[in-house]
């Protein structure tokens, strides 16, 4: 009896998750993309720890090219043009504990852009397969 | 006597986290994500070990962590204090110490546990399968009298032997994060060991089915069940274990839990029922 209310439970909680729009449109598109990616940007200028992965980089590229792979991840009408994930990390060595640091910083910059926490979670789940990508590289 | 020391271990958690919450101890996990300390003293839920390990280190990293949890029942509360040490986020060392406290009939039963939990695949939150642990809890009792009257095969010490997989889905249920546990293991405890190991009606291991499903409604509160399925070595008609619980993350170096237990027939003593309140912190 208790094992069967369990299972209904789970099973009652899995099956209210429907949504039509794309989380791009959610967010409410380009703009609100845009303004995540920089106040991003800003957290990173914040954190002497990731700072250091971004020495010699060309900012408004980063901006760019992650704008574009938000919009395209999270069901948005663009293309990523940039490099792999592995090409622009190799050599980086990013340990899981700085990956995830930076996870953090991204969740900051959409506290700041008041991206609802739902939404929140639907963006990381749209780029967290690009976590292996990343690491140790 | 029993809250003022839950109490003093809470301010001692409190302050440590404090003191070490600037060093660079592990930080390497989503906030929630690290999971709690269970009533043996393994990184779990409440009552189920989870695969996950008891801190928030990474790969890199290596967390120290302290639990105090009070169950308190119709005719019984058990009082729990354990520390655990998780090592690269792969190994996790713990010990716990329960005392289990007979309100009824006076006196109480003290055992200690230790354990030991390797995790054998993956990330909790970001591989495409759920993270996998194997984890031993060697028990050992203190007070035998109780275990000895009611009739159990061994009164010294048993060993149970768990597998068990956990998976955090983002975003998963209406934008909410999810998360769940499915435990296999294979024990001859009675009463988590409290009443010995073995007795007349079975004295063979036998596998039990454990398991927790909860979400998480913000970065800081988590609301969930768990079941625990439970062998009736003595024939005294011990129950699976329920519960429900609210757990608040303030930041990753405390949880607090708050849990409704449902823990049916225990030694003869029907429907105990009660509060859970736990608290963990990671000292480091």
């Amino acid at each position: 009896m208790r094992i069967l209310s369990f299972i209904l439970l789970v099973a009652l909680m899995s099956g209210c998750a429907l949504n039509q729009t794309t989380v791009f449109e959610q967010l409410g598109g380009h703009s609100k993309v845009n303004e995540i990616v920089e106040n991003f940007v800003i957290e990173i200028e914040r954190d002497p720890v990731i700072l250091a992965y971004f020495e010699g980089a060309n900012i408004d590229r980063f901006v760019t090219k992650l704008s574009e792979q938000i919009c395209q991840r999270t069901g948005g009408p663009c293309e990523y043009t940039g490099d792999t994930m592995e090409q622009v990390h190799a050599g980086m060595n990013i340990t899981e504990a700085d990956f995830n640091r930076t996870v953090d910083l991204l969740i900051n910059a959409m506290n700041r852009a008041d991206v609802p926490h739902t939404l929140q979670n639907q963006v990381l789940n749209a780029l967290a397969p690009t976590r292996k990508e990343m690491l140790y590289l | 006597m029993v809250r003022l020391n839950l109490l003093r271990i809470t301010s001692i958690v409190l302050c440590m986290s404090v003191t070490f919450s600037s060093a660079h101890a592990g930080e390497g996990k989503l906030i929630g994500t690290a999971g709690l300390v269970q009533i043996e003293g393994t990184g779990g839920g409440g009552i189920v070990p989870w695969a996950t390990l008891s801190g928030y280190d990474s790969r890199d990293e290596i967390s120290i962590s302290a639990v105090s949890t009070q169950v308190d029942i119709d005719d019984y509360r058990l009082n729990v204090l354990g520390v655990s040490a998780s090592f690269y986020d792969r190994i996790e060392i713990s010990a716990a110490h329960h005392r289990f406290d007979l309100k009824t009939l006076g006196g109480d039963i003290k055992q200690n546990v230790f354990g030991v939990k390797y995790r054998l695949y993956g990330d909790v939150v970001y591989s495409d399968w759920p993270q996998i642990s194997a984890g031993l809890q060697h028990k050992r009792l203190e007070d035998k009298t109780i275990a000895q009257l009611l009739g159990a095969d061994s009164v010294s010490s048993g060993t149970d032997f768990y597998l068990a997989a956990t998976k955090v889905h983002l975003g998963a249920i209406g934008g909410y994060n999810a998360v769940w546990n499915v435990t296999a293991r294979a024990t001859r405890a009675n009463e988590l060991g409290l009443l010995g190991f073995g007795g007349a009606r079975n004295d063979d291991y036998e596998v039990m089915l454990e398991a927790s499903a909860g979400v998480l409604l913000s970065r800081h509160v988590a609301v969930g069940m768990e079941y625990r399925q439970k062998p009736d070595n003595l024939g005294l008609g011990e129950d699976d274990w329920v519960d429900f619980f609210v757990t608040y993350i303030p930041n990753k170096h405390f949880a607090l839990t708050l849990a409704w237990a449902e823990l049916g027939s225990i030694a003869g003593a029907e429907d105990q029922n009660g509060l859970y309140l736990s608290i963990n912190g990671q000292l480091w």
